[in-house]
């Protein structure tokens, strides 16, 4: 008997303490959004200034910041996320072929009826698009992928901006030869930081190939057999055979990047300006001796640089709380949310939402990076925005060719089999 | 009560335990082992995102060992697990011998053997990433002292995955030294006695009895590294991330890219192929070392 009745008493106790529980969670009123960023310093202080910034405006939702890893890590926790129903109710992620990746039909929340869409650049809406339908709200800025220059050193060989690789080069020589900073900076222990030569001569690319886009897609064009296409590849295997790299290249991180690139230790650091945000968190009063040009081609009267969307922000499909969850993605789309960023971690680009300005006391690199945008400059979208194929394994392959590992022929061929692998998981006509 | 004991005592004839007895085990081992083993044989025979996934047979099989670093991957964990369960076996067996004697200290020498085992191996990767930097890591400083440059430790292709196996051995051997000492101590004094009566010098007692009588130490620090040396990851990616490229990508490293690249399916192949990499080569080596333990 005794048996009987203290199991009748655990199930009381236990169904006691479960009604406690459902009962004390609707007692606060106040909405708690989580919002999922990834972990860069800047990324995080501007999420938290908006955050903040939402809150004061709307004291009954309050917006928790919680931060992942980037990179291959962070879209693997994005993914696991999403497919075991634990997403945040707003997360932050790539724009482009990332993107289509997450399935945004089943996954996200759809905002092509919000009312600020008309205020949203097209190029922005082409790339958090499926099917006619928007998902997504601008978060940061446009970035440009070129070579971030020590203006100093510049200044003090007399040095002019390169149009062509070769005056690139030069500079590269006449660098090595009368200082002791590195001509180019490399940072493999951040393996993504190797793409950037390749990634960044994608305006070049399309000059000489404009169809490449679409017919990489449609699998009728490959890297390893467009000439065009594999000078990326090319020219990171020239800095390097040439000895114009840092010594510990291998091993450098993307930090030590920055603090050399600002600090004079090297001069060229090929890098997304979204870098100008850890610059301006880590190295403010170098930031003014960091300049940006775009990757030069072979043509200086065609110079252009390569451009990247900015990050997305998307609502969680099955989020408890849609409308509170639309209601601060619109904040931070709106003008209001474009000023809270750039107080909070500095102008870094141009702003995908019309209305958006920035300051006129813009930091010098952010400077060079605008003049890309202004009347008759040119530049293109990287490749990733034009096509939803991007292998997985470009790091790695970059950093072999980047060490003189792998020759840049072999390293276009291995890439064309990754991509193959990406095109197959996404199901692309055309791939087999 | 007394109702329930009488049933109990009526059972006893049958099975000494009701059979339901099995069941918390039952499906706990169901639910946590047979179901993911069955679900990853299935997966990896789809192509599968997460959100969906189709049939596609083999094909998986076919292109994971289609992939261009796969190749180097099994190379290197090949390489990566004898080396390292080579030099446990020699260096546990050595230090074994040592700490069994009658050395000064010896509790103390003990336990500083078996520290590094003890430490978060994630901890100790990115330790000696840092003293294996090839312009200010201590390592090279120290080099540096003696008039040589040191090479670039994990960043050179050359030294790399060497690199990441003697820190391995470094963190492993203290394992292999504890089980050695337990097999080396459980040999009786009797067989030495005998040897020095004989007139067998230390190295002829070392040669004829500690090294055939611990033997089955031997067969269990070979079999635990040598598994531990295949599907090794954890100490691998803290260091090198299968890096400089691919040159340091063992099998297990491959899978967790394709994983964090989102071919599920192909990954999932991939585990397959590596349990049953793992099984054919220790189940046989198991199955050899035993069966001539039995018979010496």
């Amino acid at each position: 008997m005794t048996y009987e009745i203290s199991r009748r008493l655990l199930v009381a106790a236990a169904a006691g303490s479960a009604l406690a529980l459902s009962f004390a969670t609707p007692a606060f009123a106040e909405v708690k959004l989580t919002f999922l960023v990834d972990n860069a310093a800047a990324t995080v202080t501007a999420s938290e200034a908006l955050a903040a910034a939402f809150h004061a405006k709307n004291p009954d939702i309050s917006v928790e910041v919680e931060s992942r890893p980037g990179g291959g890590e962070g879209d693997n926790i994005v993914k696991t996320r999403l497919a075991t129903g634990e997403m945040t109710d707003v997360f932050m992620y790539n724009t482009g072929s990332l993107f289509h990746a997450l399935n945004p039909q089943q996954n996200m929340l759809d905002l092509t009826d919000e009312s600020y869409q008309s205020d949203i650049m097209d190029t922005f809406k082409s790339v958090v698009s499926e099917n006619g339908r928007i998902y997504g709200a601008p978060f940061r800025t446009t970035m440009g992928g070129g070579v971030l220059y020590n203006k100093k050193i510049y200044a003090e060989l007399g040095l002019k901006v390169p149009k062509t690789w070769a005056e690139f080069m030069q500079n590269n020589a006449i660098i090595k030869e009368k200082t002791k900073a590195a001509p180019v900076i490399q940072t493999f222990k951040d393996t993504w930081t190797s793409q950037l030569f390749f990634l960044g001569d994608f305006y070049n690319v399309l000059q000489a190939v404009p169809t490449f886009p679409e017919d990489f897609t449609a699998n009728k064009a490959k890297f390893a057999t467009t000439p065009a296409a594999i000078k990326g590849f090319e020219h990171q295997e020239e800095v390097f055979k040439a000895g114009f790299l840092n010594e510990d290249f291998g091993s450098a991180s993307y930090d030590d990047g920055l603090r050399m690139v600002s600090t004079g230790e090297g001069v060229h650091y090929p890098m997304l300006t979204f870098a100008i945000g850890n610059l301006f968190e880590t190295y403010k009063e170098n930031l003014d001796d960091v300049g940006f040009f775009a990757l030069p081609g072979d043509d200086a009267a065609n110079n252009g640089l390569t451009v990247w969307v900015g990050e997305g922000i998307y609502g969680y499909a099955q989020t408890e709380h849609p409308d509170e969850a639309k209601k601060f993605m619109a904040f931070v789309a709106s003008k209001e949310g474009c000023d809270v960023q750039t107080k909070a971690i500095g102008a870094l680009g141009p702003y995908m939402t019309k209305s958006c300005t920035l300051p006129d006391d813009v930091p010098s690199p952010t400077k060079d990076l605008v003049s890309y945008f202004a009347e008759g400059a040119k530049n293109a979208p990287a490749l990733e925005f034009l096509s939803p194929v991007k292998g997985p394994a470009l790091e790695q392959i970059t950093v072999e060719i980047g060490s003189g590992i792998r020759s840049p022929i072999d390293g276009a061929k291995l890439y064309d089999e990754d991509v193959r692998k990406q095109a197959l998981q996404l199901d692309l006509p055309g791939w087999e | 009560m007394t109702t329930q004991n009488k049933k109990g005592t009526r059972r006893a004839f049958a099975a000494a335990y009701p059979s339901w007895f099995y069941l918390p085990a039952a499906v706990i081992f169901g639910i946590l082992f047979l179901f993911p083993t069955f679900a990853s044989l299935f997966f990896s025979l789809t192509r599968w995102t997460l959100f969906k996934y189709s049939f596609i047979g083999l094909d998986n099989f076919r292109q994971f060992f289609s992939e261009p670093f796969l190749v180097w991957g099994l190379i290197n964990t090949l390489i990566y697990a004898v080396v390292t369960s080579g030099s446990k076996v020699v260096l546990g067996m050595l230090l074994g011998i040592l700490l069994t004697s009658n050395v000064m200290m010896r509790g103390l020498l003990r336990a500083i053997v078996f520290f590094p085992v003890l430490v978060s191996t994630i901890g100790v990767g990115i330790t000696f990433t840092m003293l294996m930097h090839p312009t200010n890591g201590l390592i090279n400083d120290v080099i540096a002292v003696l008039g040589v440059k040191g090479p670039a430790w994990l960043t050179d292709p050359r030294f790399a995955l060497l690199s990441v196996a003697f820190v391995d051995v470094w963190k492993g051997v203290g394992l292999a030294t504890v089980i050695y000492i337990a097999g080396i101590v459980s040999i009786p004094a009797e067989y030495y006695e005998a040897a020095k009566m004989d007139g067998a010098n230390a190295l002829q007692r070392f040669w004829n009895v500690t090294l055939p009588l611990a033997r089955p130490a031997t067969v269990t620090v070979i079999i635990l590294s040598l598994i531990g040396g295949l599907r090794s990851f954890d100490l691998i990616w803290a260091m090198t991330k299968g890096g400089p490229g691919f040159t340091t990508d063992v099998v297990a490293s491959v899978i967790y890219k394709q994983y964090q690249a989102g071919f599920y399916g192909l990954s999932t192949a991939g585990n397959v192929v590596l349990f049953v990499l793992v099984a054919a080569i220790v189940v046989p080596l198991s199955f050899f070392l035993n069966r001539r333990e039995v018979e010496a």
